[in-house]
């Protein structure tokens, strides 16, 4: 992955509170551009809070963030417009120039071409998260914002959107911040993932495994159990005993770079 | 209006018969009635001889030139109380500042009967149109405001938020957002309006008219024809049931999105 000097995000100092409750203590975080990154912790523990300040959602923080003015976000409920078609919902705030021309390409891109004029209310799950995901892509974002897209999605459905948004990542390279609670997904996705406790980045994971990844691959095993328990979730070490001469490469290769 | 309930869902046209069935047995009996002298004319006219007054009236033009009459204060009551409701609400429904400067004062004014201010309008206005006009727009503005302010209010945030994401801002948001959000319950209050402005109308009407629908319900009153009196009668509900069913018209185009709209 080519990083550039100059980060696409920086965030300096970042807290955030609610009342008494202290959120976000002194956040420090870079995102490269075209980095993907992948934000895991406990459920109340800020992602959603990080996320709609970079998003220019909320400015009742402290500190400072440097972002791309081209933000898009996809928020967890797809959050279409009911009373406008899909090709409408996609095409909202752009020219008429960008309309024209951008708005198929991007309904195609997310397989939804045939459903362009249908109401939202007739979409299915899945169907609604694409559009939503065509609707932040159109914009050809330099930061692309995802707030548990995929958490009300079927496992099959699920694996179907992984691939469209790394095929789409991969086409477009935009930053990527994407929340989630599914370590499986954040492993599979992202170049690194964090873990959010206590206010601050508390876990800092590169992720070097080659693409396209695979769950079965022992190092993903490994980076899925350190981070689980990173979590606080307890599970069994992976059988470190019987190491096999592939395994034995993955590690070495990652502690080469660690 | 009442009965304006009973039509929306319409049956299948095989029933229709089957419900006809005893209405048309109690103009029946009021026929007869009316034929042996059961029913004198001067209290109610026989069904046959209202419709035959009907077909007169018709004919002379009669009926045609004061409808309009009583339909032009309706419409002009309908827009002005539309006009004034609905940017009242706009007002109150968009800022904090609005609500506090605007909700007050018309919640305050909404417990007033408006039928009691006719009086107090005739000192005002007058007799001539002016009065009728207005109390049928202030009478009309209460539903419209109501419905709409509370239809703005209930836009879903996250939707704004979302569009203010896109880019959506100041008018466009109100135009793309706020408005097709709030449309569901400014029809509401569309249906209401015009239920009122009917019946405001009518109270309207009694006061000095030299035209329209009230005007001549009050010479037929005093010439006892009480024919002409049940024909302006079926015209005041014919013409609320037509105004009904085209709200609901409207009501299948503005919000096809709607879920339980959406045909197969
Ligand atoms: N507007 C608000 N007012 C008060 N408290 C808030 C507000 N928004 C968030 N919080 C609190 O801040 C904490 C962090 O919320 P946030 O939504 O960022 O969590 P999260 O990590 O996204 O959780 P989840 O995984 O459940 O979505 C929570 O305890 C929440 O109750
Ligand atoms: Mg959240």
């Amino acid at each position: 992955m080519s990083r550039s000097d100059t980060p696409a995000v920086t965030v300096r100092n970042l807290s955030r509170s609610f009342g008494d409750a202290q959120i976000l203590t002194d956040l420090n975080l870079d995102i490269a551009p075209g980095e993907f990154i992948a934000l895991l912790g406990r459920s109340g523990s800020g992602k959603t809070t990080l996320l709609r300040a970079l998003g220019d959602l909320d400015n009742c923080y402290t500190g400072t963030i440097a972002a791309p003015a081209g933000r898009a976000i996809a928020f967890q409920e797809a959050r279409l417009l009911p009373w406008k078609t899909v090709r409408q919902n996609v095409g909202i705030g752009l020219t008429n120039v960008q309309r024209a021309t951008r708005v198929d390409i991007a309904l195609g891109e997310v397989g939804l071409a045939h459903r362009a004029d249908a109401w939202p209310a007739t979409l299915s799950g899945g169907e609604g998260q694409r559009a939503a995901l065509a609707r932040a892509l159109v914009r050809e974002p330099a930061l692309l914002l995802l707030d548990e897209p995929f958490a009300s999605l079927d496992a099959l459905t699920r694996i179907k959107m992984h691939r469209l948004v790394e095929s789409l990542w991969q086409a477009h390279k935009p930053a990527v911040l994407l929340v989630t609670h599914d370590v499986d997904e954040a492993v599979l996705l992202a170049d690194r993932v964090l873990v959010l406790e206590a206010g601050r980045i508390a876990i800092d994971e590169r992720v070097e495994i080659a693409r396209p990844r695979d769950t079965a691959d022992p190092a993903f095993q490994r980076l899925r159990a350190k981070l689980l328990r990173g979590l606080g979730v307890e599970i069994p070490e992976p059988r470190t005993e019987d190491r096999t001469p592939p395994q034995l490469r993955v590690v070495e290769r990652r502690e080469a770079v660690a | 209006m009442t009965t304006a309930a009973a039509i929306p869902n319409a049956p299948s046209r095989f029933r229709l018969p089957r419900r006809a069935v005893s209405p048309l047995i109690l103009i029946a009996l009021w026929e007869i009635g009316s034929r042996i002298g059961l029913i004198p004319a001067r209290i109610l006219a026989a069904p046959s001889q209202v419709v035959a007054t009907l077909f007169d009236m018709i004919a002379s033009g009669e009926l045609q030139s004061n409808l309009v009459v009583s339909l032009g204060r309706a419409l002009t009551g309908l827009a002005l109380g539309g006009f004034i409701g609905g940017g009242l609400a706009i007002i109150a429904g968009l800022s904090k500042r609005g609500e506090l400067a605007v909700d007050p004062p018309v919640q305050m004014l909404r417990t007033l009967p408006v039928l009691a201010l006719v009086q107090l309008f005739i000192v005002w206005f007058g007799i001539g149109e002016t009065p009728k006009i207005l109390l049928i727009a202030l009478g009309v503005s209460f539903p419209i405001y109501l419905n709409l302010y509370n239809g703005i209010r209930g836009v879903d945030p996250k939707l704004i938020e979302a569009a203010r994401t896109f880019g959506l801002s100041g008018p466009a948001l109100i135009r793309h957002v706020i408005l097709p959000g709030a449309m569901p319950s400014l029809l509401l209050g569309l249906r209401m309006a015009l239920t009122v402005s009917w019946l405001l109308l009518v109270i309207a009407e009694q006061i000095n008219a030299s035209a329209g629908l009230g005007y001549l319900i009050n010479n037929a009153r005093d010439f006892l024809q009480t024919d002409v009196i049940v024909v302006c009668l079926l015209v005041y509900a014919a013409i609320g049931l037509t105004a009904d069913a085209g709200v609901r018209a409207l009501e299948s185009r503005a919000l096809a999105w709607r879920p339980s709209l959406i045909k197969g």
